[in-house]
């Protein structure tokens, strides 16, 4: 985008001329992953399809498997037409495929790096694409250091006569503070820290996104966004499928360094961080990391922590099997399929909240929400009967599935007696707005190739998240084994006596 | 589920609204947007499969207005309104309720659509065919924050045009306009790519398609250089030619899907740009509800400055300029930029 301050076809009161990326390409190594077919090729059709490419964009696949660049582009147009969100366009496939290269070798391969350097080259010339390329590390983290290395090595990862190269890489960012330092360390010796894009694909949700409009756009939830309104907040991601083909993978990690260390410690920051002074990336990230700094970790880890194993038992009408029965698991393992933790928020407007975080895999059904808790009413001119069937009122933001926002508050019930009890109140995505709102890669794929940062966790976000675990993993290894709950129920009886205690419950979400 | 009502009333609708939504289970509305078509027998199922297919991203209760045409004198002074509610399976994402108006009653359809319009949420009004000429001062267009008319349909389209500039009020706006944002946005990318200034551009297209105006009056606009507009064969727009100070830049599409970019030292790229159905243009349109002022800005250049032979001379010069010599381009775009910026002053008071 050289002249775009000075495109006189560009207008900011124009709102109808969608972002379009500048000339670019990017480069997807591992590319005959799962990841690879079953979202990314799909969201860069998706995204031409709306017309949000450059002419003349262009995709790169890496990998070991010996194919030729028709092969590749077969493999993405099945991979198209099987997954893309949006209907398949012969003409929308020619544009793209003009621009399809493949490159085969393995990552040690010095020669296969060349090929690479040699394609972009060839593709400035051919496509156009001005020598901007993202590159998008779709490997396992073993591969990280070497690919990154590599890039450096034959001069790709060189930005030169005001083009750029950025890299896109996916958790896990490390498995501790230490680990994610190393990691931080050799991608920023490559590439800016303003270059290096982490993807996480929560923050390109539309729910997710929805947080901050639903919190700053808004006159009414502000208010009584705060410790003098808010009793807790509960922030849920549960599945309800076991670890699959994941096992090599899986085992060692465990469901808080998977999801609590990101997806839940970025909802809990984006919930409960104060008002940025605008949405640019950096005022952005200033409160999120001011948030995640404020974090302060339960003095009884025993008491205010809960890990878990699901058992084998029956999940939705399926017989399953137990962790520790899964194929290619040590039955001696302790790693945690679920996790639960209770975290406060050392500032004023939060201080005394605490803040439930679970995730676990084959709990009873796949949801994603934020559930803010109010206080009860410091005083009730009814008496006692009437509510006794009164909940507390709750704001839930449902990030996945069934998109939307969900009120609960007391209702009378129609009769000539006084009783009130729970109703909610219900916003939904699919209702309300487009069943065809962009997939999480879709948006987040186009913000790299923009080069917006916003949707992106930053190193010092990384760095904190993992400060913010590290302890409690700590403990974990030293002190005991997870309980085990049985496979399609909410989590072991240790959660529930953890709030309990409290004087709370879990939502049933 | 699908409610008949004939010889009935707005609270009659009302009412049977809210009876089929709750015999279908879902008290709860989350509708965005009230659409109300206005339009005739013949033209209603298509106008209403398209808003059907926009609703998926913009669930709305759509009204559908069908004026029937009355033959006699009887007809026309007894009236009559008959409706037909669909909610569920049958109206997709949204409601609709089609209505249909027989005699008087098809003078005063705004006294049946006021009741009917969801509280708060925004109203469009889009008519598929015979667009009042005045849309905001239309009593349905009065209603609505958005009027959506369509010249393309029009008899004599680029007549029409003028007539949507005389009447413009912001809200107002057109499908002929909606139809080339993916041209303005490819040109827009094209000249992201090249650092060079615009000296005159080409707009060719079939002769009756009042976007080809629309285009070369917002380039005209925005560019400040002369615009001349020519004919083809169609389908609709066929290229768009730019020479600048460094080489020509062309977006070439004569077959109505695949386009070519051409840019000088740059190799030739494909671009899909497929002519959209009704759908697409329905939903593009009712994705924002603000008055699009860059349509204004683009309708109020007027098609007679388009047309004027004088532009025709300038656009010679200007091309031959930019031929020969760059500094030479300097005299040629100088004239034509007094006119634009001092009627723009004038249109806007």
């Amino acid at each position: 985008m050289t002249a775009h301050g000075a495109n006189p076809l560009r207008d900011a009161a124009d709102r109808r001329l969608p972002r379009i990326a500048g000339p670019s390409g990017l480069v997807i190594f591992g590319v005959t992953g799962d990841l690879s077919r079953k979202k990314l090729m799909p969201a860069v059709y998706d995204l031409a399809n709306r017309g949000l490419l450059p002419p003349g964009f262009s995709l790169v696949g890496f990998a070991r498997r010996e194919w030729e660049h028709e092969d590749f582009a077969q493999v993405v147009h099945d991979a198209v037409k099987e997954h893309a969100r949006t209907p398949f366009r012969e003409e929308v496939w020619q544009q793209l495929v003009q621009g399809m290269r493949f490159v085969q070798g393995t990552f040690d391969d010095d020669e296969a790096f060349e090929r690479l350097r040699g394609t972009i080259e060839e593709l400035d010339k051919a496509q156009g694409t001005g020598g901007n390329f993202a590159f998008y590390l779709s490997v396992p983290p073993k591969s990280f250091p070497v690919v990154i290395q590599q890039l450096k090595k034959h001069g790709l990862a060189d930005q030169s006569g005001g083009s750029w190269r950025r890299a896109v890489i996916e958790k896990p960012f490390g498995h501790d503070l230490a680990s994610a330092e190393e990691l931080n360390r050799i991608v920023h010796e490559v590439f800016g820290s303003d270059q290096v894009f982490r993807i996480d694909h929560y923050l390109g949700k539309e729910t997710v996104q929805n947080i901050l409009a639903l919190r700053f756009a808004n006159q009414m939830f502000e208010p009584i966004w705060n410790r003098s309104f808010v009793d807790h907040v509960q922030i849920t991601m549960a599945e309800d499928i076991g670890i699959g083909g994941r096992a090599g993978y899986y085992d060692g990690i465990g469901a808080a360094r998977d999801v609590i260390q990101n997806h839940l410690l970025q909802l809990m920051a984006l919930t409960a961080m104060e008002e940025p002074a605008s949405f640019g990336a950096d005022a952005l990230a200033a409160e999120k990391t001011k948030v995640l700094g404020a974090v302060r970790l339960p003095r009884d880890l025993g008491q205010d922590t809960v890990r878990g194993q699901y058992a084998a038992g029956w999940q939705g009408g399926e017989k399953a099997v137990g962790y520790l029965q899964e194929e290619g698991i040590d039955p001696k393992s302790k790693t945690d399929t679920y996790a639960a933790i209770k975290l406060g928020i050392d500032n004023r407007r939060w201080a005394g909240v605490p803040f439930y975080l679970r995730t676990g895999k084959r709990l009873g059904r796949r949801v994603t929400e934020i559930a803010v808790v109010f206080q009860r009413a410091p005083h009730s001119p009814f008496d006692t009967t009437a509510t006794e069937e009164l909940g507390s009122n709750a704001i839930v933001i449902r990030v996945q599935p069934d998109e939307g926002v969900t009120v609960r508050f007391g209702s009378k019930v129609p009769g000539t007696s006084m009783e009130i009890r729970d109703v909610s109140m219900d916003f939904a995505y699919g209702e309300s707005f487009t069943e065809s709102s962009p997939e999480a890669y879709e948006r987040l794929i186009l913000d790299v190739l923009l080069g917006d940062a916003n949707l992106f966790p930053r190193t010092e976000e990384v760095e904190l998240s993992w400060k913010i675990l590290d302890p409690i993993e700590r403990y974990w290894d030293a002190h005991g084994t997870p309980a085990q709950y049985a496979s399609g129920t909410w989590g072991p009886a240790e959660a529930d006596q953890m709030l309990e205690r409290d004087g709370r419950s879990w939502r049933r979400p | 589920m699908k409610i008949d009502l004939t010889d009935t009333t707005a609270s009659k609708i009302n009412k049977a609204l809210v009876q089929g939504r709750r015999a279908i289970g879902t008290p709860a509305v989350g509708l965005v947007l009230t659409l109300v078509i206005v339009t005739d027998e013949e033209n209603a199922y298509d106008a209403l499969k398209a808003a059907g297919e926009a609703a998926h991203e913009h669930p709305s209760r759509t009204l559908v207005v069908v004026k029937r045409v009355s033959r006699s004198l009887r007809d026309r002074t007894t009236s009559r309104l008959d409706a037909e509610v669909r909610l569920g399976v049958e109206a997709g994402t949204g409601e609709t309720v089609v209505l249909r108006l027989y005699g008087e009653v098809a003078d005063h359809a705004q006294s049946v659509v006021l009741p009917l319009l969801l509280p708060d949420a925004p109203v469009v009004v889009w008519w598929p065919v015979n667009a009042p000429l005045d849309p905001a001062r239309d009593p349905l267009g009065a209603l609505a924050q958005r009027r959506v008319t369509d010249t393309y349909a029009a008899e004599e389209p680029v007549r029409e045009l003028t007539a949507r500039a005389a009447s413009y009020t912001p809200g107002d706006t057109d499908l002929s306009w909606t139809r080339i944002t993916p041209w303005r946005s490819m040109l827009a990318a094209a000249l992201d790519q090249v650092a060079c200034e615009v000296q005159a551009v080409e707009v060719e297209g079939e002769e009756s398609n009042p976007s080809c105006e629309l285009l070369a009056m917002w380039l005209a606009d925005r560019l400040d250089v002369p615009v001349r507009r020519s004919s083809s064969g169609g389908p609709g727009l066929t290229a768009v030619r730019m020479s600048t100070d460094c080489g020509p830049v062309t977006l070439d599409r004569a077959d109505g899907r695949l386009a070519t970019l051409t840019i000088e030292g740059q190799p030739e790229r494909a671009v899909a740009l497929k002519r959209r159905d009704t759908a697409e243009l329905i939903a593009e349109e009712l994705r924002r509800l603000d008055p699009d002022d860059t349509y204004a800005s683009a309708l109020r250049f007027g098609v007679e400055r388009l047309h004027a032979g004088e532009a025709d001379a300038a656009w010679a010069a200007a091309k031959a300029a930019g031929k020969a010599a760059g500094d030479a381009s300097a005299d040629a775009s100088a004239e034509p930029s007094a006119g634009p910026s001092t009627e723009k002053e004038a249109a806007a008071k």
